[in-house]
């Protein structure tokens, strides 16, 4: 239905890398205007899209988005097409009704506010005009407690079908209770009336509502545009030997598709002819590339390396590696839904306590006094009055769009609304090592060796200047820290898929490549540990280059700053035993699992679930995915896989993994304040209450109470952004 | 007092207006790019066209 709509008014989103400045805006703008098929291009600064309407005689297809990309690729933009997700929309519609909601709301206690200070102050105003001034205000208060009320309605009946109490439940109730006594004491013409409570109320609650729901659609937002960055094209091979790009979620089992040295894989297949290396670190989390060739299975996401593959997709249907992790993934998910927020658990005590409260109230008057049912029934109503959860109501959205700005600026993005929570009440961590305690990139591992001297680097890199082979990259980089001068060798370099290179120097032939394209035996330096790769010259003995994962600068540190808390530090990895080992080792981790598939990191998790630990998992492959389902709370970095990141609760920017001790002391500390919120809300209402009990409350005192408490609340949560935050040692 | 038969309904209009207007606002899509905006104000029509042309002039070959 959406995409129809789409396509009547032909307006593609794009998201484009690197927005920063105005000049942007009008360089993009401007060379887009030159089209003419484009009626209409506009750029967001905000969400870095790009809206890009059609003239309505264009007809819309995958060349005119290619027209955008290369048009701002011309002019130094990265473009990506964008796809509006049905997640985004509903978030945004929420947030428009919460932001109706709250102008009526508003209006209202701002209007009302004028009558209500007109009718305290004026103490000579005769009954007539204060009993109109109280009808004005009936006039503006009912209406605004149907329309934004209802936001507190739906959820507290929501809440109480399924037999729960939230937090909505007595706001709800403070609400539709207030509003009806002030209509009463209206009719019977007394002094005080209580809409500038009601509304006030709302407004408070809806503003602090807003906000939480605008910080996290903003986190959702960036997230995604993250994703649509790995959008990536399939060419498809047709059987006239014709190619052509489409986009990868086009593609159908039983179509054949060609993939590049460097490219991705874009769906599950055999290969049915090439053959070459596949990086498989983000699926299985194995870091040696494995050998592929005809008959061999691949899988999405996984990375082609050196030789051109024709891949017949066989995905979508049966039993693909992807289904496998879907079915667990739900099954994980099923686990967590028992978590209860914090403010629903604070409602559930809060509620009941409330209610008996305003009852014995209530009781108190009718039986011990004689001034009737009437004047009994609205003092135990100026109890549920003043005990009006304001305060409670802010104490966690005010603290959580203060903790969720502040690890924005520090690059993690909040998705999940009750994440922060979640995050706090940790008590072990579980790494996943590839991508996660590593970066993920090779780098040369045995430099000490005698035989890898200087001019055998210098010769490696002649050839390997012109391969986009990861191990050759890394070679170079070597080369480069050990300022070692690599300039491509002047004579002709052969290439062959799945093996290595050749080239013929000072008439010698000088071969780099795996075991078998150098001519060594098996039994000759037998290495299954590291990624490898051979130098050989003809009559000279062969040199091995070992290749290893390089750690990220700071997983030492972090790593240790948990474990110096009494935390258990736990890594899960799929690669194999000596690799594992030796990283936990360096790490100083004492528990380890290795060869895990994805049903092993789980069944390790469920475990200790039912243990009672409270798991974080941070992991960034696919076979990942499962696990940061069934953790109590889990962490991605932006480099992994589409799936993790969704499954995941926080995503973080950084080349450092310094980011998630800081989203673990945030959140500690906000757990910290929600607490000290609920305190200073109970304090409030142990000072308040007898006031309301003795029949003394007016509706000045009750506007003032509910102000300030909020007020206090949302003061005290911005402490949170002078907290200090950890940085980790630079080495 | 009877100068609040006036002033009430006067003070209530001026409010509905505030909520009409913020209402067409949302609408209008006036709250979703809260920084792009704040630098349009400063770009000059003219100036655009203009730049437009020198590149053409400079390298006619890009534009096709």
């Amino acid at each position: 239905m959406d995409q129809t709509l789409q396509k009547m008014f032909k307006i593609e989103h794009f998201v484009v890398e690197g927005l920063h400045c105005p000049k942007c805006i009008r360089e993009i703008e401007g060379t887009l205007s030159e089209n003419t098929k484009i009626k209409n291009a506009r750029v967001n600064l905000s969400t870095q899209r790009l809206a890009v309407e059609w003239r309505p005689d264009v007809d819309t297809s995958v060349e005119h988005s290619e027209e955008v990309i290369s048009a701002l690729e011309k002019i130094g933009f990265k473009a990506f097409p964008f796809n509006t997700s049905q997640i985004d929309k509903e978030g945004e519609k929420a947030a428009r009704s919460l932001l109706y909601a709250m102008g009526v709301a508003g209006f209202a206690s701002a209007n009302i506010m004028l009558l209500s200070v007109s009718v305290w102050s004026g103490d000579d105003m005769n009954e007539t005009t204060r009993t109109m001034m109280h009808w004005v205000s009936a006039l503006i208060a009912l209406p605004t407690a149907v329309f934004s009320g209802m936001p507190f309605y739906k959820s507290a009946w929501g809440a109480l079908k399924g037999r729960r109490l939230n937090m909505d439940v007595p706001i709800s109730l403070a609400v539709i209770l207030t509003c009806a006594m002030s209509l009463f004491g209206t009719y019977m013409q007394t002094d005080h009336t209580y809409y500038d409570a009601v509304v006030m109320l709302l407004f408070f609650l809806l503003t602090g509502r807003y906000l939480d729901q605008k910080m996290r659609s903003h986190a959702r937002s960036v997230a995604h545009n993250l994703m649509s960055y790995k959008v990536s094209k399939a060419t498809l091979l047709h059987e006239d030997g014709n190619t052509e790009d489409i986009a990868s979620e086009m593609l159908s089992p039983g179509q054949i598709v060609q993939v590049i040295p460097g490219g991705k894989i874009p769906a599950d297949g055999i290969v049915i002819s090439g053959i070459s290396d596949v990086d498989t670190s983000l699926v299985t989390g194995e870091t040696i590339p494995a050998k592929v060739e005809k008959d061999s299975e691949v899988f999405a996401g996984t990375i082609n390396l050196n030789g051109t593959l024709n891949i017949k997709i066989t995905a979508t249907s049966g039993n693909t590696l992807l289904d496998e992790i879907i079915v667990l993934m739900e099954t994980a998910e099923q686990g967590r839904a028992k978590y209860v927020k914090l403010a629903d658990r604070a409602a559930a005590i809060y509620a009941p306590l409330v209610h008996i409260l305003s009852l014995s109230t209530f009781l108190g008057w009718f039986l011990f006094s004689n001034i009737g049912w009437e004047a009994s029934l609205i003092n135990a109503i100026a109890v549920l009055i003043i005990t009006c959860p304001c305060a409670l109501g802010l104490a966690v959205p005010v603290v959580q769009v203060v903790a969720s700005s502040r690890l924005f600026k520090s690059g993690v993005l909040v998705k999940a609304a009750d994440g922060l929570e979640r995050l706090a009440e940790v008590d072990t961590v579980i790494f996943d090592k590839t991508g996660t305690l590593t970066l993920g990139q090779p780098e040369l591992a045995n430099y000490d060796d005698e035989d890898v001297t200087p001019f055998n680097l210098e010769l490696a890199a002649s050839l390997a200047k012109t391969s986009s082979h990861p191990l050759c990259r890394a070679l170079i980089v070597a080369c480069h820290d050990r300022d070692i001068p690599t300039i491509a060798t002047k004579s002709e370099i052969y290439e062959e898929p799945g093996m290595g290179l050749k080239a013929t120097i000072n008439d010698l032939e000088v071969r780099l490549g795996n075991r078998e394209w150098c001519g060594i035996h098996a039994s000759y330096l037998p290495n299954n540990r590291y990624s490898e790769l051979w130098l050989s010259v003809k009559g000279a003995k062969p040199v091995l280059f070992c290749f290893k994962d390089r750690m990220r600068q700071d997983a030492h540190d972090v790593v240790g700053w948990f474990l110096r808390r009494k935390m258990k530090v736990i890594m899960l990895s799929g690669d194999r035993k000596d690799v594992v080992e030796e990283a936990a080792e360096e790490l100083g981790l004492s528990r380890y699992k290795y060869s895990c598939k994805p049903q092993d990191k789980i069944e390790v998790i469920e475990r200790m679930k039912a243990n009672g630990d409270k798991i974080l998992m941070i992991g960034d492959g696919l076979n990942d995915a499962p696990a940061l389902r069934a953790a109590h709370v889990s962490i991605s970095p932006s480099s992994a896989s589409e799936i993790s990141q969704n499954a995941a609760d926080f995503i973080f920017q950084s080349q450092k993994l310094e980011t998630v001790v800081r989203a673990y002391q945030v959140s500690v500390s906000s757990r910290k304040l929600v607490f000290m919120n609920f305190a200073m809300a109970a304090i409030y209402n142990i000072i308040a209450v007898p006031f309301a009990a003795a029949g003394l409350l007016t509706p000045l005192i009750a506007a003032i109470a509910m102000s300030l408490s909020s007020i206090v609340v949302t003061a005290n949560a911005l402490r949170l952004n002078f907290e200090k935050l950890y940085r980790s040692h630079e080495p | 007092m009877d100068g609040l038969i006036y002033l009430i309904p006067a003070a209530l209009f001026l409010g509905l207006l505030g909520l009409a207007g913020f209402f067409w606002s949302i609408n209008h899509n006036q709250y979703d790019d809260l920084e792009g905006a704040s630098y349009r104000a400063l770009f000059e029509e003219d100036d655009i066209a203009e730049e437009l042309e020198n590149k053409e002039k400079s390298n006619p070959k890009e534009e096709h």
